[in-house]
């Protein structure tokens, strides 16, 4: 859904007694809305009495927030050693020629190891995971989300 | 004929390779012949080549197919149902032979019970039996060590917790498993969530805390979700007692977390950044209280070590390395999966004669050994013992135990190059050697390979590593070196030494 800042409070509301809450406040609001927008900043500073500058260094530091909407649907290819024994540098190459253009569809992201390293290599479609992955099998997954 | 017992995986590594598919074949077979089944969903058995695994419970016990295809289904129920040969068959599961030359005691449960039914707490009882102090005098006593990387004999650790002073104390498990060609902690997690709850528990007994974390990487949702069910069935049948709680807290895609004392910081709600011993997080761990942080393997094996004695576990293994290793074969490996087994295998036992050698059939050239920090192996160190001394010994590292198989299609000199990027991509930042070192060895590793000064550049790169090794604040910059340096010094022609590129200078 389109950032909405009450709804926002919310949910910063809802978590915000958590011992050390910036993480679990950050990953619902990402959760929501797909992305977290600058806007969040303030009220989750406020909220948790840290500077906002504290909170964009934690919004920055970790991999998975992103500070824009990303498109329809989020692919994470593994880029890591398993895969790459498996040939996985050629199917990134490849899976970003053919996912060009189509940002409103489909974000590509990189993912180090998401834990199906005997079965190599992998990726991970909108939370759903692939295993043994041939290109063709790849050009199927992308073809889906853009079509 | 009725209430015929199927097993199949829920395991993220069986979805990934359409088990769910798999499942949908089997209930739809199953309603077509009028057949009355019951199809539990299990964690792996760690046969990962085998995936999708079905199994079908028979009076001389089960017998397994795989790796099964949707479609295969209906001829395997039949198969299965009469007896008759099938393609896919693979005969009684405890027979086949990766799992028959196994020892399983951390795992023992894994892929042969559903996940979220309730097991009895033996070793939580044989602990409180016990009392605080003889439990953690068991764990010493078994040899167990960090089983996340860095081998810190657990039952000491556990007693400077207990024997800290602070208002509260905490039991934090890592669950960060980042490095590549491993998921013996997810596989452990999605296949008997209560080991690692139970272990916990026995800690907090032990040491004195009330307060459980379990913080797990973003990018194992299925085990967030297992083990959270699992908690919520721990907790309705009170099987963690009125004095301990378990709270699961999420990464965000920084392998850094890993660290024990990134983890904290990130646990407390900051960026992941790493803290400076001492203090010891077992003095001033989690918001300041003395706290143990255990790998997720470590606070597993516990259970089985007070319900069976620490003796049964000393037992196995080797010199100070006592127990079981589950070992994970990963990449370019043909039988890919989880071994566990007595420490002292050989790291070509596992390779060649376990894993089957290369996936792709042709040669094994290199073998990384502990995840993106371990150094790369040549066959020449084949007869390294599985044993955290030995790996020491030859500048490896065994690590959390996964083995990444390449073939002889690698490029050493892009893998070296690869482990310097990580480091850059990764870093905290906190540290100078790591976050500035990392980028200017990328930069170094270009230069040898492109020809310019080699012999200059490489004897900067290996300065370089060593700032790296003895200048920085943790494992990540100080273990970058492993990679890059067993590289350069086992396959050095792909840096271009003594190749043509050499002989053009």
């Amino acid at each position: 859904m389109t950032w909405d800042n009450a709804r926002a409070d919310a949910i910063i509301e809802a978590h915000k007694a958590l011992d050390g809450a910036a993480l679990p406040i950050l990953h619902a609001l990402q959760k929501e809305f797909g992305y977290i927008d600058d806007a969040a900043i303030e009220p989750v500073a406020k909220a948790l009495n840290l500077s906002r500058a504290e909170i964009h260094g934690v919004v920055t530091f970790y991999h998975d927030f992103r500070a824009t909407k990303p498109g329809r649907h989020v692919l994470r290819v593994c880029r890591a050693e398993a895969c790459q024994s498996r040939g996985a540098d050629a199917l990134v190459e490849h899976a970003t020629a053919r996912a060009k253009g189509h940002d409103a569809a489909l974000t590509l992201e990189p993912v180090f190891c998401l834990g199906l390293c005997a079965t190599a290599p992998a990726a991970m479609l909108d939370g759903e995971l692939h295993g043994r992955l041939t290109q063709r099998r790849l050009d199927a997954l992308i073809d889906g989300c853009v079509r | 004929m009725s209430g015929l017992r199927f097993f199949l995986p829920r395991d993220a590594g069986a979805l990934a390779v359409g088990a769910d598919a798999v499942a949908k074949a089997v209930h739809a077979a199953a309603q077509t012949r009028g057949l009355d089944i019951d199809l539990v969903r299990t964690g792996s058995r760690g046969l990962y080549w085998l995936e999708p695994m079905l199994e079908v419970e028979t009076p001389q016990g089960r017998i397994a197919f795989g790796p099964v295809e949707a479609d295969e289904v209906a001829a395997i129920l039949d198969a299965a149902m009469t007896g008759k040969p099938h393609s896919k068959s693979l005969g009684p599961t405890g027979a086949i032979p990766f799992l028959a030359r196994q020892t399983r005691l951390t795992f023992e449960r894994c892929g042969i019970v559903d996940p979220l039914a309730p097991v009895a707490f033996k070793g939580l009882e044989a602990a409180r039996a016990l009392g605080a102090a003889a439990t953690i005098d068991a764990v010493t006593k078994s040899g167990l060590r960090g089983r996340g990387g860095a081998g810190f004999p657990t039952g000491i650790k556990w007693n400077t917790v207990r024997a800290a002073q602070g208002t509260r104390k905490y039991i934090v498990c890592n669950a960060d498993e980042g490095d590549s060609g491993t998921f013996a902690d997810r596989m452990l997690m999605e296949g008997d969530p209560f080991a690692l709850i139970e272990g916990m528990a026995i800690a907090g007994f032990a040491v004195g805390a009330t307060k459980g974390f379990v913080y797990i990487r973003s990018e194992y949702p299925h085990a967030i979700a297992t083990l959270d069910a699992a908690l919520r069935i721990a907790r309705a049948n009170k099987l963690l007692g009125t004095d301990f709680d378990i709270e699961i807290r999420v990464g965000a895609g920084a392998y850094v977390c890993g660290e024990e004392t990134a983890l904290l910081e990130s646990l407390e709600g900051r960026r992941g950044t790493v803290r400076a011993k001492p203090p010891l997080p077992a003095h001033r761990g989690l918001f300041g209280m003395p706290t143990v942080v255990n790998n997720v393997i470590s606070l597993a094996t516990v259970p089985w070590i007070l319900a069976n004695g620490a003796d049964a576990y000393r037992d196995f293994g080797m010199g100070k390395s006592r127990g079981t290793m589950p070992i994970q074969l990963a990449g370019n490996v043909k039988h890919g999966g989880l071994y566990e087994t007595a420490f002292g295998v050989t790291l070509g036992e596992l390779v060649d004669d376990i894993g089957g050698g290369t996936a792709t059939g042709r040669p094994v050239r290199a073998v990384q050994v502990g995840g993106p920090l371990g150094a790369y192996f040549p066959r020449a160190l084949f007869d390294t013992p599985f044993d955290y001394e030995a790996f020491a010994a030859r500048d490896g590292l065994i690590g959390h135990g996964g083995i990444v198989v390449f073939d002889d299609c690698v490029d050493m000199a892009a893998q070296a190059r690869f482990a310097m990027e990580f480091c850059a991509h990764e870093s905290c930042g906190k540290c100078t050697p790591c976050r500035i070192g990392s980028t200017r060895g990328v930069e170094t590793i270009d230069k040898i390979v492109a020809g310019t000064d080699r012999a200059a550049n490489t004897a900067l790169l290996e300065d370089l590593c060593q700032t790296l090794k003895f200048g920085s604040l943790c494992a990540l910059g100080g273990f970058t070196p492993y990679p890059v340096m067993s590289a350069l010094h086992h396959f050095p022609e792909d840096f271009g030494a003594g190749g043509k590129l050499a002989a053009a200078e």
